[in-house]
């Protein structure tokens, strides 16, 4: 494999095709657990290992699993994955699992993990669709991130549960709400919509 | 924990604990399939219906075949076939007995089963412990609510399709913006019931 190749695969995943503000995917989940970073942080780490595997997994079988019924295939591997995840976070962080509830049930049908298997892995080698699940999970879990160290700088004065901005900061209430996660997201894609214009215009002049 | 009324889960379920604005579910379609009304509004007749049967026949499984045997870890692939095969079958039951419906929810049918609100919902009441009838409740409210939400939007959207947006903001930064906004004012029925 080319390292050019492993280059492209982790800027169109990080970058030009990130999943948050390029394709507008997986956005359920993204907004729910962004409250805290600690949460978006693990969200993130179980989103990465189960695109990254269900990509590899995907691709391996790829040329035996019948056409028509590849959708519930992909689907019951997903599921296997996540319940990886589940019993680990339940057994290692019984408190990170009450935290996201439903939510690490949820990455079943987080529209990512079904692109990037019917966009890449596919038509693509086992490995490559390693890196590109693990690339797209990554530009999944900078963006929750993004998005979680504001809500939770400005909700609770904290950065991970450490206290950054002392007493007299007066948090913010709404950053906590649901209201604000749709805000920041917002701004984001405006932002990172700009830039990429920007950049477009520079390149046609 | 005090037993709530399911009609009280029902009436929280839309309004305090809406889907999309208190729990960020069944966002993906909810951007997608948001332009025009009546659009919306099938979509959002499919989820509730499709919600309601799922809800019913996921928590029967989940208490008397899983529990039983002690299979609980399975609940996301047992959940996930079921939802797929109930969608499956109701699109060919509708095909046959209500085709007027079926041509009406047609295309939204296969779309369903990728919403996470359907799985969420079942997740949802698990974890919460619900009885059979706030069941009910949950999940029909919650399909109501969803469907208030996306055709609340839906109507925003055909309002500003003229308007002059800023050009990095057009599309899904719009909508995300409006969202908060009517999330923002969903938070004012917050003193109504609260379910956690």
């Amino acid at each position: 494999m080319a390292k050019n190749n492993v280059k492209k695969i982790f800027r169109m995943g990080l970058w030009e095709d990130n999943p948050v503000f390029g394709q507008i995917l997986g956005i359920c989940s993204a907004l729910a657990v962004t409250n805290l970073m600690m949460n978006s942080l693990i969200m993130g780490l179980g989103l990465i290992f189960v695109t990254g595997l269900s990509s590899f997994t995907i691709s391996l079988i790829r040329q035996y699993t019948p056409k028509h019924i590849r959708m519930m295939i992909q689907v019951l591997i997903i599921s296997a994955y996540v319940i990886i995840v589940d019993i680990f976070l339940k057994a290692y962080l019984p408190e990170m699992s009450k935290a996201l509830g439903p939510y690490v049930g949820l990455i079943i049908t987080n529209c990512i993990i079904m692109g990037r298997a019917e966009a890449f892995a596919q038509k693509n080698p086992p490995l490559e669709s390693l890196l590109d699940g693990v690339a797209s999970g990554l530009g999944y879990t900078i963006v929750l991130l993004i998005i979680a160290f504001f809500r939770e700088l400005l909700g609770f004065g904290t950065i991970f549960g450490i206290e950054v901005l002392g007493d007299w900061w007066t948090p913010w209430t709404i950053m906590i709400m649901p209201p604000a996660a749709f805000f920041i997201l917002a701004i984001i894609i405006w932002i990172t919509h700009n830039i990429k214009e920007k950049n477009e215009r520079e390149v046609a002049k | 924990m005090i037993e709530l009324n399911p009609f009280i889960i029902f009436l929280a379920a839309i309004f305090t604990n809406n889907m999309i604005f208190a729990n960020f579910l069944g966002m993906c379609s909810y951007i997608a399939v948001s332009n025009e009304i009546p659009t919306a509004l099938g979509l959002g007749q499919a989820v509730t219906f499709v919600l309601a049967i799922t809800s019913v026949i996921n928590y029967l499984i989940y208490d008397y075949i899983l529990v039983p045997l002690q299979l609980e870890y399975l609940r996301f692939i047992v959940f996930i076939v079921s939802i797929a095969a109930i969608v499956q079958l109701l699109e060919m039951v509708l095909e046959r007995y209500l085709p007027n419906l079926y041509y009406a929810l047609g295309i939204f049918l296969p779309l369903i089963t990728v919403n996470c609100a359907i799985l969420g919902v079942s997740l949802f009441m698990i974890i919460r412990e619900y009885t059979f009838m706030q069941s009910i409740g949950f999940s029909i409210g919650s399909g109501i609510g969803w469907t208030l939400a996306i055709v609340a939007l839906a109507g925003i959207r055909q309002r500003i399709k003229n308007a002059p947006i800023p050009k990095g903001l057009e599309g899904p930064g719009i909508t995300l913006i409006i969202t908060g906004l009517m999330a923002l004012a969903f938070v004012g029925f917050s003193g109504i019931v609260q379910i956690q």
